[in-house]
C-alpha cells in the first residue's frame, strides 16, 4: 500500500463524508425539510473518491444528477453544498441550481447535470481547452450506465479518441438506469467493451474497491496527461438508495441491496484493508467518523440558518451583459 | 477606415481571421471547417468557404474538423468555453439544431444561471439559415425564433456584409453564448466593409432606411426584401422607415418604438413562419408598449406555417417578397 497514512485518512474521510451527507439528506428529505428531488450517491463512494484522488486542483470533472459524491471528492465546501441543496443564498450556486446543478468551477467541478449524458461533451470540451491552452489539465466525465446509451456519449468518446484529448470517461455502472436493469438496456456484459469501437482502452473496475478504482484511474489519468488520449473505465458499483429519494424500489429486491451492503460495502472494505495494513488504526477511523458527523451537522445548521435568495436574484446571472 | 467591396461570406471569413489573430483563445471547430482531414491547407474551408484559409494560418490545433457529431462538437465547444477558450462552433445548417439542442438549451444557456453566475460561456455558434437555395425542407428553415426564446442565449442575424463582420467580431468578444445566424442566400451579397477590426454592438438595431410614413421591421434577408419594397413605395410617395433588428436577443425595443412614434404604422417582415416568430413578437411589443403610438393595424408578412418546399415554384411562393411587403404596407395605411 503506497498511499501515506495521511492520504488514507483523507480518503476515508471523503468516503465517510459522502456516506453521511447522503444519509443525512435522505432523512431530511423524508422529513420534508429539503425542497426538490435528490439522487443519492451512497454505495458508490469508492468511485468518486478513487478517481478524484488521482486528480489535482486544476483538473476538471463533470458530473451527473447523482453528483454530491463527485463534488465532495473534488473538494467543494460542504456548507455551501448543503445550503445549495436547501435553496439558500449562501449556496455554492446562490440557491439557483440545487442538488442537480452543484458546480464550483474554481475547484474544477464543472457541474452536476440534470440531463443524462449531458456532461460528457462538456468534459471533452474542458479537455480540448486544456490541450489548446497547454495547461496540462485532465478532464474526467462521470456518468451512469444509462448514459452510455445516449448519442452524447458515443459522439464524445469518438471525438476524444480521434483528437487524443486528455479525458477519462468513468461509467458508474450501478446496475440500473433509473428503474431499468443494465441487462435489459444493453446487450453486452461489460460496458467497458464499448471502448473497442473507438480504439481506446476499456477497463473493468471493481467500483466498490477504492484501491482498484484508484490504481486504474491513475493509469488512465497519466495516459491522458501524456497526450495519449482517453480511457473508458467501467466501475461496477451499487447505489444503496433508490434512483431518487422516495423511489419505492419496486424493481429490485431488498435482499439484493442487503447482500451488497454486507459483502461489498466500499467503506467496510477500505477499513479492513487499511487497518490490516497497519497504517491506520480503528480508533483513528472512529475519530474521523466523529469529525465527519460534526461537519455534516454543522453544514445542516449553516444551511437551515442561511437566508433565502432575494427576489432580485431571480433576474441576475442570466447573462454576463444583456444591453447594448 | 479603409473600405472596399466585399462579399458577405468574405466578411465572415475576415472576422474569423481577425478574431483568431487577436486572441489565441479563439478556436474554430465544426464539420469540414477545413476539410480534407488535417491537411496543411484546407480542402473546403467550410461547406460554403466561410472558414477558408484558417487552418493554413492557425493550424489544426485551433481549426478543428470534427466528425458529423453535432452534439459532440457543440457540447465540446460549450465545455471549452466554460474553461477558458472562446470557441466559434459551426452548426452547418440551423436545421441541424435538432441533433444538438440539449447542449444549447440545457447546457450553454443555463450553466451561468444554474451555477449562480460562476460560469461564463463565451461561445459563438455560427449557423446558416433561410430559404432560396433550393435546398429543401431540412436545409432551409429560419429557426431563430427558437433560440431567441431561450433565456441565456443571444441571437444575432446580420443583413449585410458590414454587419456580418462587425457583429461576428462583437459576438466572439461577447462573454455570453451567441447564436449567429447567417442568411445563406446573402453569402454572395457585396457591400463596403472596412479592412480593419471593428465591432457592431449586439442588441442595437439599425435604421436601414429612414422615412416617415410607415415603420417596417425586419432582419436578415428580409431587410433586403424590405428595401426593395421601400423603393417601389417611394415611387408612390410612401416613405418607409426600415428598422433592421440585427440582434433578436437582446432586442432593441427602443429603436422599434422610436420609429413607431415617428410613423404610427407598423409592418413586420419575417422569413420565419407566423407562429411564435419574430413578427409575432414585434407585433406584441408594439401592441403592449406602443399601443398609443399606433395609428392603424399592425400587418405581418411571414412565410406560411409549412416546411420549406423544394420545387422552385413553391419555394419562391414561400419566401416573403417585396410585392407582399408593399401590399402589407398598403393594407396597414388604408385600414
Amino acid at each position: 500500500m503506497e498511499l501515506s497514512r495521511e492520504r488514507l485518512l483523507d480518503t476515508y474521510r471523503t468516503m465517510r463524508t459522502i456516506r453521511s451527507f447522503e444519509q443525512t439528506l435522505n432523512e431530511l428529505s423524508q422529513a420534508g425539510r429539503v425542497p426538490g428531488f435528490l439522487h443519492l450517491y451512497a454505495g458508490e463512494e469508492a468511485v468518486a473518491a478513487g478517481v478524484c484522488a488521482t486528480l489535482g486542483a486544476d483538473d476538471y470533472v463533470t458530473s451527473t444528477h447523482r453528483g454530491h459524491g463527485h463534488s465532495i471528492a473534488k473538494g467543494v465546501d460542504l456548507n455551501a453544498m448543503m445550503a445549495e441543496i436547501f435553496g439558500k443564498r449562501s449556496g455554492v450556486c446562490k440557491g439557483k441550481g440545487g442538488s442537480m446543478h452543484i458546480a464550483d468551477l474554481g475547484k474544477g467541478m464543472l457541474g452536476a447535470n440534470g440531463i443524462v449524458g449531458g456532461g460528457i461533451p462538456l468534459a471533452i470540451g474542458a479537455a480540448l481547452s486544456a490541450k489548446v491552452r497547454k495547461t496540462g489539465s485532465v478532464a474526467v466525465a462521470f456518468f451512469g450506465d444509462g448514459a452510455t446509451n445516449q448519442g452524447a456519449f458515443h459522439e464524445s468518446v469518438n471525438i476524444a479518441s480521434i483528437l487524443k484529448l486528455p479525458v477519462v470517461f468513468v461509467i458508474e455502472n450501478n446496475g440500473y438506469g433509473e428503474a431499468t436493469p443494465v441487462a435489459y438496456h444493453v446487450n453486452i456484459p461489460d460496458l467497458a467493451a464499448r471502448a473497442v469501437s473507438y480504439g481506446i482502452p476499456g477497463v473493468v473496475v471493481e467500483g466498490m474497491d477504492f484501491f482498484d478504482v484508484f490504481d486504474k484511474a491513475r493509469a488512465a489519468v497519466e495516459r491522458a496527461r501524456r497526450g495519449e488520449g482517453p480511457t473508458l473505465m467501467e466501475c461496477k458499483t451499487y447505489r444503496y438508495f433508490g434512483h431518487y429519494v422516495g423511489d419505492p424500489l419496486t424493481y429490485r429486491t431488498k435482499e439484493e441491496g442487503e447482500k451488497v451492503r454486507a459483502t461489498r460495502d466500499p467503506l467496510d472494505a477500505f477499513e479492513k484493508r487499511v487497518v490490516s495494513s497497519g497504517k491506520v488504526t480503528t480508533s483513528e477511523l472512529r475519530a474521523a467518523d466523529d469529525q465527519v458527523a460534526r461537519a455534516i451537522a454543522e453544514a445542516v445548521k449553516f444551511a437551515e440558518a442561511s437566508p433565502a435568495p432575494e427576489l432580485a436574484d431571480l433576474l441576475t446571472d442570466v447573462y454576463v451583459q444583456y444591453s447594448a | 477606415m479603409a473600405t472596399r467591396k466585399c462579399a458577405f461570406v468574405q466578411a465572415i471569413n475576415e472576422a474569423l481571421f481577425q478574431a483568431m489573430e487577436r486572441d489565441p483563445n479563439v478556436i474554430v471547430l465544426g464539420e469540414d471547417v477545413a476539410g480534407g482531414a488535417g491537411q496543411k491547407e484546407d480542402a473546403w474551408g467550410g461547406v460554403m468557404g466561410a472558414t477558408k484559409g484558417l487552418i493554413g494560418r492557425f493550424g489544426a490545433q485551433r481549426v478543428i474538423d470534427t466528425p458529423i457529431s453535432e452534439t459532440g462538437l457543440v457540447g465540446m465547444a460549450v465545455g471549452a468555453a466554460t474553461t477558458g477558450l472562446r470557441p466559434v462552433a459551426e452548426l452547418m445548417f440551423m436545421d441541424f439544431i435538432g441533433v444538438c439542442l440539449d447542449q444549447l438549451l440545457n447546457q450553454a444557456a443555463k450553466l451561468r444561471y444554474m451555477f449562480g453566475g460562476k460560469a461564463k460561456v463565451p461561445l459563438v455558434v455560427r449557423t446558416m439559415i433561410g430559404a432560396g437555395l433550393r435546398a429543401a425542407a431540412q436545409h432551409s428553415q429560419t429557426l431563430y425564433p427558437m433560440t431567441t426564446a431561450i433565456p441565456g442565449l443571444k441571437t444575432v442575424v446580420p443583413s449585410n456584409p458590414y454587419d456580418a463582420k462587425g457583429l461576428l467580431l462583437a459576438a466572439i468578444a461577447d462573454d455570453d453564448p451567441v447564436i449567429f445566424c447567417e442568411p445563406k442566400s446573402l453569402y454572395t451579397m457585396t457591400g463596403e466593409v472596412p479592412e480593419e477590426f471593428y465591432t457592431v454592438p449586439l442588441g442595437k438595431a439599425a435604421v436601414a432606411r429612414a422615412g416617415g410614413s410607415v415603420t417596417i421591421v425586419a432582419c436578415g434577408k428580409m431587410v433586403e426584401t424590405s428595401l426593395a419594397a421601400a423603393k417601389s413605395l417611394a415611387a408612390e410617395g410612401i416613405d418607409a422607415e426600415i428598422i433592421d433588428l440585427r440582434s433578436l436577443s437582446p432586442l432593441d425595443e427602443d429603436s422599434v418604438l422610436a420609429s413607431l412614434g415617428k410613423t404610427g404604422y407598423l409592418v413586420v417582415v419575417d422569413e420565419a413562419p407566423p407562429r411564435c416568430g419574430i413578427a409575432a413578437d414585434i407585433s406584441a411589443l408594439a401592441a403592449d408598449k406602443g399601443f398609443d403610438l399606433l395609428r392603424g393595424p399592425i400587418r405581418r408578412v411571414t412565410s406560411p406555417h409549412a416546411p420549406v418546399p423544394f420545387s422552385p415554384v413553391l419555394e419562391d411562393a414561400y419566401i416573403p417578397t417585396p410585392a407582399r411587403v408593399v401590399e402589407a404596407v398598403h393594407s396597414a395605411l388604408e385600414s
